[in-house]
């Protein structure tokens, strides 16, 4: 391991492989990437893998866009000899709530705005995309059919390689044990297998940015919270979009291998960081099932995981450059979708540590928001 | 060993298997995350072993957590969720 790094990027998961990636494209050298476990070890390993347009907020549908125009291109520019799986068949939102269905409305205006091509459906219409949706228990939906979901431990692993060839240092398995500071400004970083110079740290450490932020004297408004998922046995291709609905609490994709994968938010699951899995998730889980999507429920669950959602108060991330620590960066808070915002962290994240004029407008993301009581509320959220 | 399949779930052969071994993929999550092997009906209950025995006998290290075995998570065989949901609603009646 290097002595002597010019940024240590803590977090081997999506935003720390794409900021490290972007840093070294850019011309940066003597990168150290740290990671507890292994690449995509963490929340990206264990996430629904999905990527949509279908926001609320101005700021969401402009970065998820990107991350989709990029995700579309991501073979050819990571140089990826493998393939990240992107299966763009779109994404059904349903809703069975008048009120759903008058907030759809309201973010298809704003996707619109931003040359998202979405649009209302019919429930007959619905009934076509997905012809085993039980539609009588709904009001609407919506459909965007660029959206889409692919692989995260490919995608990670693409820009994990990129980022390597370019000379970026990746530990493995090495743990950060604190962040020495001097007159406000970042010294190094002490690990489990020694210590790193450096006059920079981009925490991008997921479910853990709160311990990591601590180090540095630095408190974050963010929780863990545990996110469940099952997995079923593979059969033939039947639904070609992702179901999601915020009303009903689910996401329902089947992957390029046959299995469906399904989750739902429960704000009652444990802030402790356990990954552990539990009963009443699979139980509300199948019920939910039954009732919207019925045919699936005949499919045998094969195994049910975890990972953390690293919670904001108002459910978006936080971009930062800290004010109180020189040298000290943060991309953290993505509160269940730093999957999909990958490719934006990577370029935000980028611009902001070496000083670059931004090519996104990120500032509403600051952590000053809060003491400001400037939140961008997302009303869009699973 | 290009014949020969070590993950029959997911069609892995011994070859590729090898090759992640040797491009530093060192852990079964690590080489699962890349091809899903142990990721289909069975769970790595007939590959987890044998994975494990290919990653211990080329980096030289025992069988161990440091090789970050596939983690056990239930359900222990697969259960149709019509049955799981069929007990949960008899126990709220």
């Amino acid at each position: 391991m290097r002595t002597n790094a010019d940024i240590v990027i803590i977090g081997g998961g999506i935003s720390g492989c794409a900021a490290a990636y972007n840093l070294a494209k850019k011309g940066m050298k003597n990168i150290v990437v740290l990671e507890k476990r292994f690449i995509c070890g963490g929340s990206t390993g264990a996430c629904g893998a999905g990527v949509r347009m279908q926001w609320g907020t101005e700021m969401n549908c402009r970065f998820s866009k990107y991350s989709i125009e990029f995700y579309e291109n991501a073979n050819e520019m990571l140089g990826y000899a493998d393939d990240i799986e992107f299966k763009q068949s779109g994404y059904l939102l349903i809703a069975d709530t008048d009120r759903e269905i008058e907030q759809f409305k309201k973010n298809v205006e704003v996707q619109h705005a931003c040359g998202i091509p979405s649009r209302m459906v019919t429930l007959d219409e619905a009934k076509a995309i997905v012809p085993h949706l039980n539609t009588s228990i709904l009001k609407g939906a919506a459909f965007c059919e660029k959206d889409g979901f692919l692989n995260p431990f490919k995608t990670t692993d693409a820009f994990y390689r990129a980022a390597k060839r370019l000379g970026v240092e990746f530990e493995t398995g090495v743990e950060v044990t604190g962040i020495t500071t001097e007159g406000g400004r970042i010294t190094g970083v002490n690990t489990t297998k020694g210590r790193i110079n450096t006059p920079m740290v981009l925490n991008a450490a997921g479910g853990y940015s709160r311990e990591i932020a601590e180090m540095v004297g630095i408190e974050l408004p963010v929780y863990k919270e545990r996110h469940q998922i099952l997995v079923t046995e593979p059969v033939e291709p039947m639904q070609g979009p992702m179901v999601m609905s915020f009303g009903l609490n689910l996401y329902v994709q089947q992957s390029p291998h046959g299995s469906f994968i399904m989750g739902r938010g429960d704000a009652g699951e444990p802030r402790d960081g356990r990954v552990t899995s539990g009963w009443h998730f699979l139980e509300e889980m199948s019920k939910t099932i039954v009732n919207v999507l019925p045919p699936i429920a005949k499919l045998r669950i094969v195994r049910q995981w975890a990972g953390l959602y690293n919670m904001t108060p108002d459910r978006q991330p936080i971009y930062e450059k800290s004010d109180e620590v020189e040298g000290f960066f943060m991309a953290v808070g993505f509160s269940g979708h730093g999957f999909m915002f990958g490719p934006v962290t990577g370029t935000v994240m980028s611009e902001m540590i070496l000083g670059e004029p931004p090519t996104m407008d990120a500032a509403k993301l600051s952590l000053k928001r809060f003491e400001r009581g400037e939140m961008v509320f997302e009303p869009s959220v699973v | 060993m290009r014949e020969t399949i070590i993950c029959r779930c997911s069609d892995v052969t011994l070859e590729r298997v090898r090759e992640l071994i040797a491009q530093g993929y060192t852990s079964m999550d690590e080489i699962k995350r890349i091809t899903r092997l142990g990721m289909g009906p069975c769970q790595g209950k007939t590959c987890s072993q044998l994975i494990m025995r290919e990653i211990a006998a080329a980096t030289g290290t025992p069988v161990g957590e440091d090789n970050h075995p596939h983690t056990t998570r239930p359900p222990a065989v697969g259960v149709k969720m019509e049955l799981i949901a069929k007990e949960a609603l008899k126990n709220e009646n």
